[in-house]
């Protein structure tokens, strides 16, 4: 232990932190007159989580800048910058923070413009839920079903329906009904483990902390309440351990170690490990903390991990459970949102960034784009400015992934342009394409595994010469299940 | 289980410490000496652990600052391994420039924004990490965890770079530098409950005491050299107070409290209807003032 690193000397007995539940990380996503700012600045207000100066201070710009004549526009707590507070609308993302006596909350506060989406999306990406608006009187329109498509394209599961103004439908129960169910039908593509449908009516508070005593026909929770009680926690033994490097650290000849955040699984002393994408192989001997060792560390825990014996490993490599190990792929399939005004062709390159490793990316195809408000497919030449798309993506160098679906922090990367060093897209993995395919001969290694698996139906149905029609065929119909067990193998 | 949510912003701090070190080549830590300085450094030295901080810290000082707070510096700055640069702007000084005289506007200005430009500019610093957080403020709401300044500090609210996951692009043009914000996700209660849990020592300030103050412009100032004159009819009166917020001390104003331990600070906080920074004159120059400050290039 370096001598930098005795305790600090406390001057008081610890106390236990009364707000150490796990924290709800919410997106909120609604169109401008949604009413999405008077929500979550009601939010805040009725959770005491405005002070009084605050209080005085939106009374004098609610004067200023509000549209509720003399009433307090609650929105204005929320617009931060000043050109947000004269247009009336949110062009960023803003992050509110909030506790209840139950939970601590994180809200990202998005915009709801078409012309936004890239910052509905950053929002959306370390979001655990959603909350999606929508004006009782408009009902789904079709940036409802952007935003839908959005949050679950970001890997959101959970979504909450605030059906807001029902004042202005006369709460009526039957509007209510008609729009829940008309977006849980429209939703049903995007696989959301969860919708909930609230009606509630931000300017006045109903349902939002307390019930409202003029929907007396909504039994389920309020907002708030259903917010503090929701469980969002995914699987954790979804997949083995994953941590991308961050930092060798290298303090003294004697000590060396990989500096990180798990990923994803657990990480025990004595775990036989797969240094990636060298794959080279070692045992964990310490997980190290400025806390003392640990036996084992868990997705989000930052460690510094070290080995049992020498190996080769850099920032950008990934340690991972060597029963369990991600691929390394020079060539994927993406989603791409693009977040530049100059449109995206194919044969662009860039610098990538996923996990904590750099490479040089190029667009080999935009394969389709998506229009997010009827989930329809078409063929376009280029991807424009907030269009979101799926594209094949080369590498210079094979990079540790996963879909996205299953991981969210191996699956995502962001483009930068080498010229401008502006981030000017997301993109989550969909699959894994290796060997690329402009290379032979690992082409025909795949016709191999694929003439295995082919073959075993042909024996099945004793006929050679099925044998060799179905090799067309099958290349076909169960390309998608053959490229899904070849990612798992290879 | 689910980290908790001290777990989980300690580890993303953490995160945002590593990537700076692995990507930039001249960071330092700007060092305030208040509470979230505290908890930042602590962080910093958490995520290099078993290695020694990899980067100095730098106190931009006005030489205002409450001589409580620049007794803490210097005991810090004595911890093995813990290397501090203090730099004051000797033009303002000169100039005779002072909070009383000079009004908080430009003695921000000069003593504060101008003297850390002057600073990053001599020493080449190409990432400095604060322990602003999104709570405090509105604009600061905004801010990115890297926050990309020009070769002249200013920052462009309009033009940011979108943040999506952990993912930080951390590259930039020559002369260009980052502000890093890793305590951007926490809340003053997130700080006090981390304090509490790690057992972090802060500044005495923070703690209720008798001290001798003067009820100034609707703010109780503590009075803590002669430097500050007594207008007619004040007198100093010997109060029980203490601070949320420390700066320089004729801008900053005390609370009256008799918290003298953290599960006091804490509890207390918890019933408080006054956010964290109204007690800061540098924040109500004017609405939106922050965000006129931030441009300029203040932290």
């Amino acid at each position: 232990m370096s001598a930098a690193l005795k305790p600090i000397p406390p001057n008081n007995p610890p106390v236990p932190a009364v707000n150490d539940a796990p924290q709800l990380r919410v997106l909120t996503c609604g169109s401008v007159d949604d009413g999405k700012s008077t929500l979550l600045g009601r939010l805040l207000y009725d959770s005491q989580a405005v002070m009084d100066d605050q209080l005085v201070a939106l009374d004098q710009e609610s004067r200023r800048w509000g549209t509720q004549g003399e009433n307090r526009d609650f929105a204005l707590l929320l617009d931060g910058l000043g050109a947000e507070r004269e247009q009336g609308i949110t062009i960023d993302v803003a992050y509110r923070y909030f506790s209840s006596k139950r939970r601590s909350f994180i809200v990202a506060d998005t915009p709801g413009h078409e012309q936004y989406t890239r910052n509905m999306a950053t929002g959306a990406s370390t979001a655990d839920l959603a909350i999606i608006l929508i004006d009782a009187r408009r009902g789904v329109l079709p940036q409802t079903r952007r935003h839908a498509f959005i949050v679950a394209a970001l890997g959101i599961r959970h979504a909450v329906l605030a059906i807001n103004k029902m004042d202005l439908v006369d709460f009526s129960q039957a509007t209510w009904q008609r729009i829940a169910d008309e977006f849980t039908a429209a939703a049903r593509p995007l696989g959301f483990q969860s919708i909930v449908p609230i009606p509630i009516c931000a300017r006045d508070g109903d349902n939002v902390v307390a019930r409202s005593v003029r929907m007396p026909w909504f039994h389920g929770a309020p907002l708030l309440e259903y917010l503090e009680t929701v469980d969002v926690s995914r699987p954790e033994t979804e997949h083995g351990f994953a941590m991308p490097v961050q930092l060798v650290l290298r303090p003294d000849s004697e000590f060396r170690g990989y500096a990180g955040t798990v990923a994803s699984g657990v990480v025990r002393v004595g775990q036989p490990l797969v240094a990636l994408p060298n794959g080279q192989r070692a045992d964990v001997a310490r997980i190290v903390t400025a806390d003392g060792d640990r036996a084992a560390a868990e997705a989000g825990r930052a460690v510094t991990i070290t080995l049992d014996r020498e190996i080769d490993v850099a920032r950008g490599d990934v340690l991972a459970a060597a029963d369990d190990a991600p691929t390394a792929s020079a060539s994927v399939e993406a989603e791409l949102i693009w977040m530049a005004t100059e449109p995206l062709v194919a044969g662009r390159e860039f610098a990538v960034r996923l996990g904590t490793a750099s490479a040089h990316a190029r667009v080999v195809s935009i394969r389709h784009a998506i229009d997010i408000q009827t989930y329809a497919y078409r063929k376009p030449a280029s991807l424009k400015l907030n269009e979101i798309g799926l594209v094949e993506l080369a590498f210079d160098k094979p990079l540790v992934t996963r879909p996205y679906a299953m991981d969210r922090t191996l699956g995502a990367m962001i483009l930068v342009d080498r010229l401008t060093h502006q981030t000017v897209g997301m993109a989550t993995v969909q699959a894994l394409i290796d060997p690329p395919k402009w290379r032979p001969s690992r082409r025909l290694a795949r016709y191999v595994v694929d003439g295995v698996v082919i073959g075993a139906i042909a024996g099945a149905l004793s006929s050679n010469l099925l044998f060799a029609a179905l090799i067309g065929v099958a290349e076909m119909l169960l390309r998608p299940l053959l490229d899904h067990l070849l990612e798992a193998k290879l | 289980m689910p980290l908790s949510s001290l777990d989980r912003l300690e580890a993303e701090s953490i995160f945002i410490f590593r990537e700076v070190v692995a990507s930039c080549d001249n960071p330092v830590m700007l060092y305030s000496i208040g509470k979230d300085s505290s908890v930042l450094l602590h962080l910093a030295r958490k995520a290099f652990y078993p290695a020694p901080l990899p980067f100095p810290l730098m106190h931009i000082d006005t030489t205002w600052k409450f001589r409580a707070m620049i007794e803490f510096r210097d005991a810090v700055a004595r911890q093995p391994g813990t290397r501090l640069i203090v730099h004051t702007n000797q033009d303002g000084l000169r100039a005779g420039i002072n909070p009383f005289t000079s009004g908080s506007r430009l003695h921000t200005d000069v003593m504060k924004t101008q003297a850390l430009k002057q600073a990053l500019d001599k020493y080449r610093f190409d990432a400095a990490f604060g322990g602003a957080r999104r709570d405090e403020e509105k604009s600061r709401a905004k801010e990115r965890i890297f926050s990309l300044r020009s070769a002249e500090h200013r920052w462009d609210p309009r033009n940011q770079r979108p943040e999506p996951w952990q993912l930080f692009n951390t590259q930039k043009a020559p002369g260009e530098s980052f502000r890093v914000f890793p305590l951007s996700n926490w809340t003053e209660g997130d700080v006090w409950d981390y304090i509490a849990r790690e057992q972090i020592d802060v500044v005495p300030l923070y703690f209720a005491a008798p001290r001798p103050v003067v009820r100034r412009d609707g703010m109780l100032i503590m009075r803590d050299d002669a430097r500050m004159s007594l207008r007619p009819g004040e007198t100093p009166e010997t109060r029980s107070i203490r601070f949320r917020s420390l700066g320089c001390y004729p801008l900053t104003g005390a609370v009256e409290s008799e918290a003298t331990t953290l599960a006091e600070i804490i509890a207390e906080m918890r019933h408080m209807r006054v956010s964290e920074r109204s007690d800061r004159a540098v924040d109500h120059d004017g609405v939106g003032s922050m965000e006129q400050k931030k441009l300029e290039g203040y932290f």
